[in-house]
């Protein structure tokens, strides 16, 4: 870098963690992810349509141990992006800056996200049993 | 004096230097709300599924309102990606080679997989 003599922002390490920095990183970690997620969506679609052996293949990769946990991992995934980006289209309309109510809104975004999943794979493992 | 250097009818315009407005932020939040309810529809019709044999999700993904509503949130969840992806390297790849390549490709990829989708849905749902 130039040695310029003018101040420098301060760098990532240097700040404490805040929750709005968690969420927001959060937030394009999640969607990029995301992303990926809907090749997935993709491949279960194509693989109805290519007919009833090659779904076997798809949901025996989906329902391994394996695939299993990247289930569990994308649907939390999802709901933190749903989550906090229905917080972004409300913050989109000017609500909701005020420092106290944007630290509230970050863990209501997190928390929503937890919760939604448990109840989503609390139904689908206690389905399983039933 | 104006002291605004653009020209009167550059701002009367309003697209910016980019050319576009902002038709990129608002369409990247159209296409959230949009996926409000088609994601969580989907969920909601995947999770009632997570057990079901073939002949019961093909049966499922056939219904006609099904089917739009999947042809729906496939062309909009790419689009939305899109959108996403594109800022995230606008912001981090700083190489212009590997930039442009990168939104290209992802732009390659979102099309491909949308096509992909769509006729799987419509494979199904016409019955071929």
């Amino acid at each position: 870098m130039a040695q310029t003599g003018r101040p420098l922002s301060p760098h990532l390490q240097v700040y404490k963690w805040q929750v709005q920095m968690v969420s927001s990183i959060l937030h394009r970690v999640t969607g990029i992810l995301n992303a990926v997620g809907s090749l997935i969506i993709v491949w279960g679609l194509a693989s109805i349509a290519a007919g009833p052996e090659a779904f076997g293949t798809f949901t025996s990769v989906a329902g391994s141990p394996f695939g299993t946990v990247v289930m569990v991992g994308w649907t939390l995934n999802f709901f933190y992006h749903l989550c906090n980006g229905i917080r972004h289209l409300v913050q989109d309309t000017g609500a909701g800056y005020a420092i106290e109510s944007f630290v509230r809104s970050s863990w209501l975004s997190i928390v929503g996200a937890i919760v939604l999943t448990a109840l989503v794979w609390g139904y689908v493992l206690l389905g399983a049993q039933a | 004096m104006n002291k605004d250097l653009r020209n009167p009818l550059a701002r009367a315009r309003g697209l910016g230097s980019a050319k576009e407005g902002v038709s990129h932020w608002m369409l990247q939040r159209v296409t959230a709300l949009g996926l409000i309810f088609l994601t969580l529809w989907f969920v909601v019709t995947v999770v009632s599924l997570a057990h079901a044999d073939f002949d019961t999700a093909r049966a499922t993904l056939a219904k006609p309102w099904n089917a739009v509503l999947l042809i729906a949130l496939i062309i909009t969840m790419f689009r939305h990606a899109v959108l996403g992806l594109q800022v995230v390297i606008e912001d981090y790849v700083h190489t212009r080679w590997l930039e442009v390549a990168s939104l290209v490709v992802i732009k390659f990829i979102a099309v491909l997989a949308t096509l992909t989708g769509v006729l799987a849905v419509l494979r199904v749902a016409l019955g071929s």
